[in-house]
């Protein structure tokens, strides 16, 4: 098992962050190479540009926390977590973190490595919508 | 019209593996005629003992430090410096036909080019280049890609797929189902990363990338100037080569490496004076880097399975020898060769039952670091043939293809241009070379930077999980050549650790233009 956490500060206030992320199907607008998100009930499943379907189990979903929780279901993990969290920092900033923990260890990596790209695209997002009020 | 360039690398290949340079299993005329021909290097070094550092080096002919892909898993920034960018701009034809691992293997999300252009059927894609500029991938107009096995999203996979499914189970399983190097065992040995291959010949990967190279070749005009980089994915494990192949070498009749003493306790006596990754490596109890299988320990490795190992090696660098000569024959019967550069070398060394190891990692000795290196100059240029004993770098491999096209050095290449002739390497200071290791997987960090001059082999470790930061290795290369002596807390070689520390020290402070460095998105 392995557990990978990255995270950036967002001049944004945290509501505005946490909407882009509490979307589910919102994903391919900011996670690098996902490509669809079709959801069925509180099932996700995602497209990435390779052309993989992978379903994923949201499993919290919380605006008060601002956390959002989710597991890759797909058979390749035998286990998967992933979590995000939008922490106030003052009233027009945030820390969004994006945290990983998965079995396989390589597959951790994996998915950690796109989450990097995912903040880069949720701070865009998040601070655009900030600025248009 | 100036003279074009035929860079060709191997995956993983010991300097030994060559008959020019002694081998005794397998043997190399095509390349054994270049190095004739040309300019044989002794000491080549790369600047990483991993891929895709290393391979990096070659392209930007910059240290890992400096592009930023300083492990396996690190891609290395879109917009680094390459060397083919300034080849185009010299109205160069470029391609890349077969390994190139400048960007990490296992995407699932497809975020980078060399996972997508199969797909896509394109041959190259517009990025932004080092300069601000737009254009071909890094330089190239063409890229074609293949890697060691049959799985995955580059070109030479999905041509097996499509073509060849009956074919796609003979190739050994390269990782496991925790997606870690796989330590399956196989042939007669039950070694790891072994397998008895059925695929034909004309569909494994070394004649795929040579034919691909000369489809590509084929279409260039008599007075198009290009650079062509052809890149087998070879002789790197799994050692699988077509089963149709592998009578060429009886394993049985395989000497073993004159690094590999037979007795676990002279194995472990060996191993026990260097730093102590070394024989927690070889006992089990660490497994720093990717590179080597997870489920693999070292002790179990016998002396049979190192012989099937070298035989079935000694196999796949005999295919590379033989599709080079195809590609070459090719290049003769176009009329070119008068006015080709033809450069071979290979990204990094292989353990290959040295102290009784396999595979690779942070272990620098020659093994990993002794690289071969051959360049036979344009026969139009008149150099003269020589061996140079001088220590040289990968590093230098930019500048050198520069110098050819008669294209000056730009600031951010590290390396000068190799030299023809021990005489050129004094004159130009070609005294030592610098090879680092930098890993940080799953809470192992290993921090390692090696000096190698002609006569002394110096490794510092730095601090990291299993090194304090006061550790290192010295070997007197002309009294100990197989490294087997270490001498770093010999106080009669205060004086040569201390000298050998400074280099290493002005390398680290180097002034450059170092890229930011790049995070790990992979483990390979």
């Amino acid at each position: 098992m392995a557990s990978i956490r990255y995270e950036k500060r967002i001049a944004a206030d945290p509501d505005t962050v946490y909407a882009v992320v509490s979307d589910p199907l919102s994903i391919p607008e900011w996670f690098p190479g996902i490509v669809k998100a079709e959801m069925d009930g509180n099932v996700r499943t995602i497209t990435t540009a390779s052309g993989l379907q992978m379903p994923e189990l949201i499993m919290a979903n919380d605006p008060i926390l601002r956390r959002f929780a989710y597991r890759i279901t797909a058979p390749l993990y035998k286990f998967h977590l992933g979590t995000i969290d939008v922490i106030e920092i003052s009233a027009n900033e945030s820390l969004c973190v994006y945290s990983t923990t998965a079995e396989p260890d390589t597959l951790a990596l994996i998915i950690a490595g796109g989450t990097i790209g995912a903040l880069e695209q949720i701070a865009i997002i998040a601070e655009s919508r900030q600025q248009e009020g | 019209m100036g003279r074009k360039i035929l860079f060709i690398t191997t995956d993983q290949q010991r300097y030994d593996t060559l008959g020019v340079n002694g081998s005794v299993v397998g043997r190399t005329p095509v390349l054994d005629g270049l190095a004739a021909a040309g300019i044989r290097y002794e000491r080549c070094q790369p600047t990483s003992v991993v891929c895709m550092p290393s391979r990096a080096s070659m392209l930007t002919g910059q240290f890992p430090t400096t592009h930023g892909a300083w492990m396996n898993g690190v891609p290395l920034a879109v917009d680094a410096p390459s060397v083919a960018e300034n080849l185009h701009d010299a109205g160069y034809a470029t391609a890349l036909i077969g390994k190139a691992h400048f960007e990490p293997f296992m995407d699932p999300f497809g975020r980078y080019a060399e996972n997508t252009l199969a797909s896509l059927g394109i041959p190259t894609i517009e990025q932004p280049w080092y300069d601000g500029r737009m254009g071909v991938h890094r330089g190239f107009d063409y890229l074609e890609f293949a890697t060691h096995g049959v799985m995955g999203l580059l070109h030479y996979a999905k041509w097996m797929q499509q073509h060849h499914p009956e074919a796609l189970a003979g190739f050994y399983p390269v990782v496991d189902g925790d997606l870690n190097v796989n330590a399956l065992g196989g042939g007669d040995t039950g070694a790891p990363q072994v397998k008895v291959n059925d695929v034909p010949k004309d569909w494994y990967h070394t004649d795929w990338v040579a034919q691909r190279t000369m489809d590509w070749l084929s279409q260039q005009s008599d007075d198009q100037d290009w650079f062509c980089w052809m890149s087998f994915p070879d002789p790197h494990h799994p050692w699988d080569p077509p089963k149709s192949e592998v009578s060429r070498v009886n394993w049985k009749d395989v000497p073993l490496p004159v690094n590999y003493p037979e007795k676990a306790s002279e194995r472990e006596e060996l191993l026990d004076q260097k730093a102590r990754h070394w024989r927690a490596w070889y006992d089990g109890r660490v497994v720093s880097n990717y590179e080597a299988p997870a489920k693999w320990v070292p002790a179990t490795l016998t002396a049979d399975q190192v012989r099937e190992v070298n035989a079935l090696n000694a196999v796949e660098v005999e295919l590379i020898d033989e599709a080079i000569g195809r590609v070459l024959q090719m290049i003769k019967d176009k009329g070119w060769d008068d006015d080709v550069d033809i450069i071979f070398t290979t990204d990094h060394g292989e353990l290959q039952g040295d102290f009784g190891l396999l595979f690779k990692g942070p272990y620098h000795v020659d093994g990993l670091m002794r690289l071969p290196l051959i360049w036979r100059p344009a026969p139009s240029a008149k150099v003269a043939p020589a061996v140079v004993t001088a220590p040289v770098s990968l590093v230098s491999l930019a500048s050198t293809f520069l110098e050819v096209a008669g294209q000056p050095a730009p600031s951010w290449v590290e390396g000068a241009a190799l030299p023809r002739s021990d005489d050129e390497a004094s004159a130009g200071n070609f005294h030592d070379t610098i090879t680092e290791w930098d890993s940080e997987l799953f809470g192992v960090a290993v921090h390692v930077r090696t000096v190698t001059t002609k006569r002394y082999l110096y490794t510092e470790y730095q601090k990291g999980t299993m090194h304090e930061g006061s550790e290192g290795e010295l070997y007197d290369l002309e009294n100990d050549p197989l490294q087997r002596v270490n001498l770093f807390s010999d106080a009669g070689y205060a004086s040569v650790r201390n000298e050998l520390s400074e280099r290493l020290l002005a390398h680290a402070q180097r002034p450059n233009q170092k890229t930011e460095l790049g995070v790990v998105m992979a483990p390979v």
